[in-house]
């Protein structure tokens, strides 16, 4: 067989058309509201969060110190052991500048570029980063190895939530 | 381990477009019959059917297995939907040929149908939900991040630069020119992919693939059966999937060990000793520019850091030594993401045959390999085929 020797489907329709209403078509915008539980783990790394504190587990075994913390050692596959406080400075270990909201729409003019990295966290063992964003800092002289720390919300506005963290700034010296 | 050889003996596509008239049923019922008709088959000839589709989301149509399965021949049959985000269009093959394999059956139809066009204003909100709902959704990310991340970090760790990348896009898109179901193909430079808007840097608009409607389908036999059916019967000679951890940021992206987890247990099973001499013509999952060579090192079709060398050198270029998505790949062909993994195994096994048409590579590959990957970072799918 080959495919050019068939009548290949689908047909493809033109944003015209749909706009002039040759094609019919129904919308529907789901109000789904979610309220997810967060469990033992999570839940008091919020709490530590909310009094400017980052908190990690540690297995006993593989001594491996993780962020976000997790009840369970996902190696090992054991129950993990002891509460860690860490760091709330780190290392970027990767970011990106990006000029596009999470829905695909682009940032407006005069807006700056979020900054989502990979920030390994002081304190916990090697590699162990969360997802986070950077601030104070123009985007050209971000580098991947730069040493960063947190900036926090003042305590009366923190609510236990990862924004208790506004963004991560590079350490100066 | 005993059991039953399995062979591909059809395949059907259709086209993949922006934004399709048809349904997701229609586009599966599309694909299925023009995969019947390459090898005369009927559906009563079929004994299961192994559905791949995406998210939910993206058609707001929840339990969209059971929706689909009318449109991909299920009606009162064993059907079995397969879901492992973009790793989904290598792992619905996967598991007909465990239908297939385990004696259970001697025929399977694996269909993957992909209406991504439903979702507004953009499909890329709902993958917004594949983050972390606590730890990572208040930060709102869009699935772009994570592959501005990847590419970042696989660019710094071996001084990779963004217009070595660009290649890949520059080279699949081209391919694409000859593939009759695609959405992009086009003739571009590496200066226009530079060029196209910076989305998320290091990511420009050219560097990733489209949002894309469509839906591919195969028709798998048992070794009895297929003889019967085919003078060119493309073997299914392994398959491997893996899964890493969820906790996306806690290993290192420069390179996916799940890759090659799977990639190691298709080679094991076909009794692949040395990847980079067997496999002589590869479909690596590209649904941004750097995932081919990020691919092509995890299934140790390249040594680490020298994909890139590869590339450069024209060696996975259709003529080249070893060809890459010859196809034009996610970039080219478009991807509706269940679909395009499928796409993938039908052109290694159109190329096997020497069915390819003008994208055929020379050289009379005998044994290739298709690979898809998605979900968080975390799964790779493998299928390795000989003729």
């Amino acid at each position: 067989m080959e495919l050019e020797k068939f009548e290949l489907g689908a047909t493809p329709l033109k944003d015209s058309a749909i706009k002039e209403g040759k094609v019919l078509t129904v919308a529907k915008k789901p109000n789904l509201k979610y309220a997810w539980d967060n469990g033992p783990a999570i839940g008091r790394y919020l709490a530590e969060l909310k009094e400017g504190r980052i908190i990690a587990r540690k297995c006993n075994k593989c001594r491996r110190i993780m962020i976000p913390p997790r009840m369970f050692c996902e190696l090992c596959w054991r129950p993990t052991d002891e509460w860690v406080y860490v760091e709330d400075t780190g290392t970027v270990n990767t970011f990106s500048i990006c000029y596009v909201n999470w829905d695909a729409s682009r940032i407006k003019k005069g807006e700056k570029p979020h900054l989502p990295a990979v920030i390994e966290i002081d304190g916990a063992s090697p590699g162990m980063g969360i997802l986070h964003v950077l601030g104070e800092v123009e985007p050209e002289k971000i580098k991947i190895g730069m040493k960063v720390r947190a900036v926090w919300k003042k305590p009366e506005e923190r609510e236990g939530s990862i924004t208790d963290i506004l963004y991560f700034k590079p350490v100066r010296g | 381990m005993a059991y039953q050889r399995v062979a591909i003996v059809g395949a059907g596509i259709t086209k993949f477009v922006r934004r399709a008239q048809e349904t997701g049923k229609e586009l599966a019922a599309q694909a299925s019959k023009m995969a019947l008709e390459s090898c005369g088959m009927t559906m009563d000839d079929i004994e299961s059917v192994s559905l791949g589709t995406a998210p939910d989301a993206f058609d707001g149509v929840h339990m969209k297995g059971e929706y689909l399965s009318d449109g991909s021949g299920g009606w009162r049959k064993p059907y079995m939907r397969q879901f492992v985000g973009g790793g989904t269009g290598v792992f619905a093959p996967i598991h007909g040929w465990y239908h297939v394999a385990s004696g259970m059956f001697d025929t399977c139809l694996v269909v993957c149908s992909e209406k991504m066009s439903s979702c507004h204003p953009h499909p890329q909100g709902a993958f917004k939900t594949i983050f972390d709902h606590t730890t990572e959704q208040p930060l709102n990310p869009t699935l772009i991040w994570i592959f501005a991340l990847e590419m970042n970090r696989f660019m710094q760790t071996y001084g990779i630069t963004k217009e070595e990348i660009a290649l890949v896009s520059v080279k699949n898109k081209k391919n694409a020119m000859d593939h009759p179901a695609a959405q992009l193909p086009m003739e571009i430079t590496v200066e226009d992919v530079m060029n196209s808007e910076t989305l998320a840097w290091p990511v420009n608009r050219l560097d990733i693939s489209p949002a894309s409607d469509g839906a591919a389908a195969i028709v798998l036999a048992s070794e009895h059966v297929a003889k019967r059916i085919t003078d060119k019967p493309v073997w299914i000679d392994g398959v491997g999937w893996n899964l890493d951890t969820a906790y996306w940021a806690t290993r290192d992206l420069y390179y996916p060990r799940y890759v090659e987890k799977a990639a190691r247990m298709a080679y094991d099973m076909a009794g692949i000793k040395e990847p980079k001499r067997e496999i002589e013509i590869a479909e690596p999952y590209d649904p941004f520019d750097y995932k081919e060579l990020h691919h092509m090192e995890g299934l140790l079709l390249a040594d680490r850091g020298e994909a890139v060398q590869m590339l450069l050198d024209g060696k996975t270029q259709r003529d080249g030594d070893r060809p890459m998505c010859p196809s034009g790949g996610a970039l080219g062909v478009g991807n509706p993401i269940s679909a395009t993994g499928l796409m993938k195994i039908i052109e290694i096994f159109l190329q096997l045959r020497g069915e390819a048409g003008k994208r055929q590579v020379p050289g009379n590959p005998r044994c290739g390999l298709a690979q898809a990957w998605g979900d968080l970072m975390q799964v790779g799918t493998v299928v390795v085929m000989r003729r």
